[in-house]
């Protein structure tokens, strides 16, 4: 009889076991780097209905977060600025420019300027802002470098591995209360040390059951 | 030569007789055997096939749709409602994996047993077993509501840094019927790996050969090739048995690590084991039954074996019934007053038409069998196979239903009943299933053909000393007669 396959055919099993591994190491490895939040959603800078910029608020006048973001200490929304914040200011400055034009037009109508929101967190997540300021997580440890951005950004995957991370190993993370806002904070060399004792002492237990964030 | 002839130790002469029936009739020679079974691979595809097949595949069809009306919809479109949280679809994962269990019964146990009659059915067998767990495994998949998150189910390092819960018993579920499925295929592979290559030896065409050379793995039936492949079967064998025992024990489990009561009991495990066996020896009759007919394997699927089939039928299903009534009985024993109304609401409840259905199909039904009469007769046999599942799917409805019907809030009763989309899924998987057998049938030998020549008398080197000039095939072999 003659033989089915050609002597090159004993190649196959192990090209299709390496085969075999080798994508699958490639799929697996695609997948966690391409499908991550760390892919998809970092670096997001949606257009803004006003060119505002933070970099210029924040880092050359000196504006504190919380002098637009006021009720991020009470309430779980750090929230939206009223376009009256904006014009306690603008009134009396700049109130002729054009790229302002928006927020006058506001003022104006009465109707709200459409700011578009950049960090999101999916409707079954519930993020207070209030437990997390008040208890030494600075601004810069989840939205990054705001002093430096022109337009914000996405900086970090704010995915739920992200967010256990300091959950589960919070000495790691936090500052003290009055840092909260400071922009490219340092930490002391004894910062764990401190933290360890505050979260002692504070009763810091940052919860990682399901239905602290999902209720 | 497989195992059971070169093991032999009932019948050291290897005759088979000792007075008992011959396991294979027709008096067949090797030749035979492996023309009879191969033939329907190679043949002109029958258009009864066809028929049939297109009816399977149309059922198939209405599975998917059902499924993606579900996914659409969510689990709304079910009859699921407040204190009914499990319905038809746990019933249908139930009653799908307990069906595969006869056949790792019949490979693995009765391998390990010496019982040479399963070689006729194992083949079969564990291909039903492959097919009722792939339905099986299609309800825990659809039923989890946000069907893109499936694969929480499994521990796949995730953003979420989030792992399953390793005390459910659910996910115990996910690895015993993975597992199951695992070692089942690649036990049924390799028992098939010297009959593909008989298949391959046969055929003419190229392609047809290719294939079969691929999947036969360069089989050539040297001395080495059967040792190491007995060598291998055995170690299956023996991985295959306790999943016999381990998987309805854990499906089980997902009931009996409740707090509900009439789900809280300590026999569940062994009672569903032999409730699996039960429900899955009817469906092996079901199959078989027609197959034998069908297919002209009346000498190699004979009524003894249909007949044996029937006596594990009546054994488990006395198993069965024994524990309903140990059920009750313990409910009443342990003075629990809402194990007890669970009881006497399965009996006298608004399910009480499912319940007594169950107890008539699958206690008092199969005690026919114990006339000899009856469990001879194949017409009997195949109603009785019918009869049981139908016993077997009602159990798992009874246990689902009754218990989870009638909560510890009075003011959550309700009544639970399955809407057209639980039916038609369920119908579904039957489709699913007979397209998968079907296919079976027509590409695969559907009897291990080399292990049946191992169960045959002509399998003992010293048979043809004592049937010279016989007048069977291969008696114009010359043969070499040991030095006397």
């Amino acid at each position: 009889m003659a033989q089915i396959f050609p002597k090159n055919a004993n190649t196959l099993p192990v090209l299709s076991l390496a085969g075999v591994l080798f994508g699958g190491v490639l799929v697996v490895g695609l997948v966690w780097y391409y499908f991550s939040p760390e892919f998809v959603d970092v670096g997001y800078a949606p257009e803004q209905p006003v060119e505002y910029s933070h970099r210029f608020h924040v880092s050359e006048l000196g504006l504190d977060c919380r002098y637009c973001h006021s009720y991020v200490e009470v309430s779980p929304h750090a929230n939206i600025p009223a376009t009256e914040t904006c014009m306690n200011c603008h009134s009396q400055i700049q109130t002729e420019s054009l790229k302002l034009l928006p927020v006058r037009e506001s003022w104006a109508t009465g109707n709200s300027i459409e700011w578009v929101k950049v960090n999101f967190l999916p409707d079954y997540v519930q993020f207070n802002h209030s437990a997390h300021v008040n208890n030494g997580v600075g601004c810069e440890t989840c939205h990054g470098r705001i002093d430096q951005m022109e337009v914000v950004y996405q900086e970090e995957p704010l995915s739920m591995g992200w967010c256990l991370e300091c959950h589960r190993q919070p000495e790691l993370y936090l500052r003290p209360n009055s840092e909260v806002t400071t922009m490219g904070y340092v930490h002391p060399t004894d910062f764990v040390e401190q933290n360890v004792e505050r979260i002692a002492q504070d009763g810091i237990v940052p919860p990682t059951n399901c239905s602290a964030c999902h209720y | 030569m497989s195992t059971t002839a070169t093991t032999d130790i009932n019948h050291p002469d290897g005759d088979g007789s000792h007075g008992e029936p011959p396991l294979i009739t027709g008096n067949l020679s090797f030749h035979e055997i492996t023309d009879l079974v191969s033939t329907h691979t190679e043949k002109k595809t029958p258009p009864l096939w066809y028929v049939a097949f297109g009816l399977a595949t149309s059922i198939t069809g209405l599975l998917f749709l059902m499924i993606a009306y579900l996914f659409w919809n969510g689990t709304g479109v079910w009859g699921l409602n407040n204190p009914v949280g499990w319905g038809w679809a746990i019933v249908n994962f139930v009653f799908w994996v307990g069906i595969g269990h006869a056949g790792t019964l019949i490979s693995a146990i009765l391998f390990l047993f010496r019982q040479k009659w399963r070689t006729s059915i194992n083949r079969a067998a564990e291909a039903m077993t492959l097919f009722a767990v792939m339905c099986a495994l299609v309800f825990p998949t659809i039923h989890v509501g946000r069907v893109w998150a499936v694969y929480w189910m499994l521990p796949i390092p995730n953003q979420m840094e989030m792992w399953p819960q390793f005390k459910s018993p659910l996910l115990w579920d996910v690895f015993a019927v993975s597992s199951y499925f695992l070692v089942s295929l690649v036990f049924w592979y390799v028992g098939l790996v010297p009959d593909l290559a008989t298949l391959r030896d046969r055929t003419k065409k190229i392609w047809r050969q290719r294939v079969l050379g691929f999947l036969s793995l360069g089989w050539t039936g040297a001395n080495r090739h059967w040792r190491n492949y007995e060598k291998c079967y055995l170690l299956l064998a023996a991985l295959a048995t306790p999943l016999v025992l381990s998987v309805h024990s854990v499906v089980s489990f997902d009931f009996a690590v409740s707090i509900i009561p009439g789900w809280h009991t300590t026999i569940f495990p062994p009672y569903f084991v032999a409730g699996a066996i039960f429900s899955g020896f009817a469906m092996v009759q079901t199959l078989m039954i027609i197959a034998r007919k069908v297919y002209n394997l009346e000498n190699i699927i004979t009524i003894s074996h249909i007949e044996r089939m029937n006596i594990v039928i009546v054994l488990t299903g006395s198993m069965v019934g024994f524990a309903y009534i140990t059920e009750f009985f313990i409910a009443w024993y342990s003075g629990v007053q809402y194990e007890q109304y669970a009881f006497l609401n399965r009996m006298f409840g608004p399910y009480a038409w499912a319940y007594w259905t169950m107890m008539f199909c699958n206690l008092f039904f199969p005690q026919f069998f114990w006339s000899k009469k009856l469990r001879t007769n194949i017409g009997f046999t195949f109603f009785a196979s019918i009869i049981v599942n139908i016993g077997m799917w009602f159990e798992r409805f009874v246990i689902t239903v009754t218990s989870l019907h009638r909560d510890y809030l009075p003011s959550s009763w309700d009544y639970y009943t399955p809407t057209i989309v639980d039916i038609l899924t369920f119908v579904g998987t039957f489709g699913l299933f007979f397209t998968l057998f079907l296919l079976f049938l027509r590409w695969v030998p559907m009897v291990a053909i080399a292990e049946v020549k191992g169960v045959m008398p002509k399998a003992d080197p010293h048979y043809y000393e004592d049937h010279e000039g016989d007048g069977m095939a291969g008696d114009h072999i010359p043969h070499v007669k040991p030095a006397s």
